[in-house]
């Protein structure tokens, strides 16, 4: 990993902020140099939501993705926005329980996980975000689940540390899902 | 050593401010920087501070003048529209000589514009803002780290010089993330004999006042202050320079358009072009002997700037037009890419 | 020889630049002789305003700082704030408070800032040269009212203490005179007891003298006690117009 560049992309409401504040928190505790910048507007919840996060060996110059190495699509409009931004040889995660259409691009990995599906069977229905991003830390070399614990730790509220453990399952399981 | 956390760039400015002595602090919501109100108003009452949400711009900006004068640290923030409420007491807390931190996480405009990040309040800044003569320090962060470390050297600037120092960010730096470390600060102490702080009979009262009716004595005071911005200019100005030495190309930028331009610099390095940049830190004072001393290595300067070209002339001044200086843009709220910056350094190159 | 009356210690030696006829100077002299009798000068910070008590950092023995017109309910939160050990007043005039002020006036009210406001009411911009106040009679004539005000062009007088009067958070209002003895007593004791609430940590008082412009009336000093008479203070009822500090809070 010299410069990985990951976009997440979705409804707001879907927690995608906070599942780039987890990749940001992966990535200082591996040593590397992390930026995370959410889009910004007049919608709290139900709007389009994304957020940039960069994790590199080399200080972090712009911190804007717009050529993701990794895109992380939690919803339709979002794939379509973004899919030719896609660097080729890049990787794609769909949440395919939300968006019916497959990837067009060939140049690019495609992981489909029915992330909304997978996560309301195990009754956190709230967290399709940490399913896709368990499935996002399996393929994306680099990454991996060892620090689960101290990541889940910081960034979620001292006052909701009963989450942890929900987060923990969410990723487990995508990060299992085959 | 401490640890490092991820903040946002808005809370870095908070928390900094409280590290480095701020007690007060005094605000109106406004998009992009209300997480620095927001921020306030968790920690100052775990620290013994004063939060105060104010009914308006107006009205914070002049609490702040009030604990000012007392001679303790005190800052407010705002984004543009907001600070242009606030001109006032700018203009009268430089007036009245009286410290304090301002900071302005910019949006676009004019009007109310939109709330997407900009750098159009440059001028507005730079120049003061308000009315009369008069200068603010300006310093302008690019990363999340830097929003806190010169939060910290803007309040023992402020109380050095008896000024306001403006802290000019942008919606992308108060929204971003990165690690940040806020430790081991040491503020500046400063006497302040001048405060206001009752005469307990015991000396002659105190008085904070911008009002001369004399016209010779304001302009003492003006001559005055410039003799402090003289000095100021001569000993504070900051800039970094990033792959200058062989540097052909000259790419200036400040805060968030200085971090897509390091994209663009690097890619054309990878070109083969020699290309480099200088960030001012220091907007004012600008820093211009850094510019003077690449003025005759380089054959060409490029602003790259989000608003519709306005440090340009800044840079023109400090290179005394020795060389042609071109303007890359966008503004309300647009983000140059680095491919437009990569293809602005090509063109003025001559690259094809 | 025994001293029988002397110039209250917290005022300066400076003369007043007040025109004859003017209550300014004992509005001065009444606050003044309550910090005196108080003994908070030395804890005394007073914040001045824009309008004709401009310089009035010039006449008092205190700290001082000078606001921004209409500011100063503002600038006393900030001071006030920074060290509520401090005795913080305002000296302000109808524009200062009324018009450009009216925002900070009542939201400092709102939040029971624990300050001593002093409340110029005259009717008129005296520093300016006489122009149409917030405070300004129906039918008066000023510089920028010179057919009389017209309240269906410009709107009607806005009275401070009965505004204020409906805000949960002030604690005490009165509205006092200056144009006799007797009044002038009164207007001490409305005086002292926002001094003392202040003192007290009660909260936000603030007392609105009902006062003269000769100078921009075109009145001699004399006709304009009696104007005070027959035409203010039928508009503005002499007063307490809230107070709350006999309950328990």
């Amino acid at each position: 990993m010299a410069t990985l560049n990951i976009l997440y992309a979705g409804f707001g409401g879907q927690g995608i902020l906070f599942s780039g504040r987890f990749l940001a928190y992966e990535g200082l505790l591996l040593g590397k140099q992390v930026s995370w910048l959410p889009s910004y507007g007049p919608e709290m919840r139900g709007g389009t939501a994304n957020c940039s996060v960069i994790l590199s060996d080399d200080p972090i110059g712009s911190p804007i993705v717009d050529k993701p190495d990794i895109l992380v699509a939690m919803n339709l409009p979002s794939l379509d926005k973004y899919e030719d931004a896609v660097v080729s040889g890049g990787k794609i995660f769909v949440d395919s329980s939300l968006i019916e259409r497959k990837v067009k691009r060939t140049d690019v990995d495609v992981y489909y996980v029915p992330a909304t599906k997978i996560a309301s069977e195990h009754d956190m229905p709230t967290l399709a975000n940490m399913v896709i991003t368990g499935k996002l830390l399996k393929e994306v070399s680099g990454l991996g689940i060892d620090n689960l614990d101290e990541v889940l730790g910081k960034i979620v509220s001292a006052r909701r540390q009963n989450l942890v453990e929900y987060n923990k399952k969410a990723i487990n399981v995508g990060y299992t899902f085959q | 050593m401490g640890e490092k956390v991820l903040m946002k760039g808005n809370e870095a400015i908070a928390e900094a401010a409280i590290r480095a002595g701020c007690m007060h602090y005094f605000g109106y919501p406004i998009t992009p920087q209300t997480e620095v109100a927001a921020y306030m108003s968790k920690r100052m009452p775990k620290v013994g501070g004063v939060f105060l949400q104010a009914e308006s711009e107006i009205a914070a900006i002049n609490m702040v003048i009030g604990v000012a004068a007392t001679g303790k640290r005190v800052m407010t923030s705002s984004s543009s529209p907001g600070i242009s409420l606030k001109g006032e007491g700018i203009s009268y807390l430089a007036g009245c000589d009286l410290p304090a931190v301002v900071v302005n996480v910019q949006r676009g405009g004019p009007g109310l514009g939109g709330i997407q990040p900009s750098q159009a309040d440059y001028w507005q800044t730079t120049r003061g803002g308000g009315h009369g003569d008069y200068h603010n320090i300006v310093l302008a962060p690019a990363s999340v780290q830097e929003m806190a470390s010169l939060t910290v050297r803007g309040f023992d600037l402020a109380d050095k010089y008896r000024m306001v120092v403006m802290i000019l960010a942008d919606g992308t730096m108060g929204q971003m993330m990165e690690p940040v470390e806020i430790d081991n600060i040491e503020p500046l102490k400063v006497e302040k004999p001048w405060a206001l702080t009752g005469t307990g009979m015991k000396r002659k009262p105190n008085i904070v006042n911008s009002l001369y009716l004399k016209p010779n004595e304001l302009e003492k005071t003006n001559f005055d202050r410039y003799k402090k911005y003289t000095k100021i200019a001569e000993t504070e100005a900051l800039a970094e320079e990033y792959l200058m030495e062989d540097a052909e190309i000259c790419v200036t930028a400040f805060g968030i358009t200085s971090r897509v331009a390091k994209n663009a610099i690097k890619e054309a390095r990878a070109q083969g072009i020699k290309v480099g940049m200088i960030r001012p830190i220091t907007l004012w004072p600008f820093p211009k002997s850094t510019y003077m001393k690449h003025a005759d290595q380089c054959k060409a300067f490029i602003s790259v700037e989000m608003n519709m070209g306005q440090m340009i002339e800044d840079v023109q001044l400090a290179i005394e037009c020795k060389k042609p200086v071109t303007l890359c843009n966008r503004t309300g709220g647009m983000i140059p890419k680095p491919e437009e910056i990569l293809a602005k350094i090509k063109e003025v190159g001559g690259v094809k | 020889m025994a001293v029988v009356f002397s110039k209250p210690h917290s005022l300066t030696d400076k003369s007043l630049h007040y025109c004859p006829g003017c209550t300014h100077g004992i509005i001065h002299r009444l606050v003044a002789e309550v910090i005196d009798e108080l003994e908070i000068e030395g804890d005394t910070i007073g914040v001045a305003s824009v309008g004709c008590s401009v310089m009035a950092y010039d006449y008092f023995n205190v700290d001082f700082v000078q606001a921004a017109h209409g500011r100063a309910p503002a600038v006393a939160t900030g001071v006030k704030r920074s060290d509520p050990s401090k005795i913080v007043f305002t000296y302000q005039g109808d524009g200062d408070l009324a018009a450009i002020g009216t925002a900070e006036t009542v939201h400092a009210a709102a939040r029971r800032e624990n300050i001593t406001i002093i409340f110029i009411n005259n009717a008129i911009y005296g520093m300016t040269g006489g122009q149409m106040a917030p405070t300004t009679l129906p039918g008066m004539v000023t510089q920028t009212s010179p057919y009389g005000r017209d309240v269906e062009a410009v709107g009607f007088p806005i009275k401070i203490c009965e505004l204020l009067s409906n805000i949960e958070g002030a604690t005490y209002l009165e509205r006092v005179t200056v144009n006799n003895v007797a009044n002038v007593k009164k207007a001490k004791r409305a005086i002292k007891k926002a001094f003392q609430n202040q003192v007290e940590g009660k909260g936000f008082s603030l007392i609105e003298v009902v006062s003269t412009c000769p100078t921009n009336w075109g009145l001699s000093p004399q006709k304009s006690l009696e104007f005070i008479e027959t035409d203010m203070l039928p508009a503005y009822p002499l007063g307490v117009y809230k107070d709350i500090t006999g309950e328990e809070k």
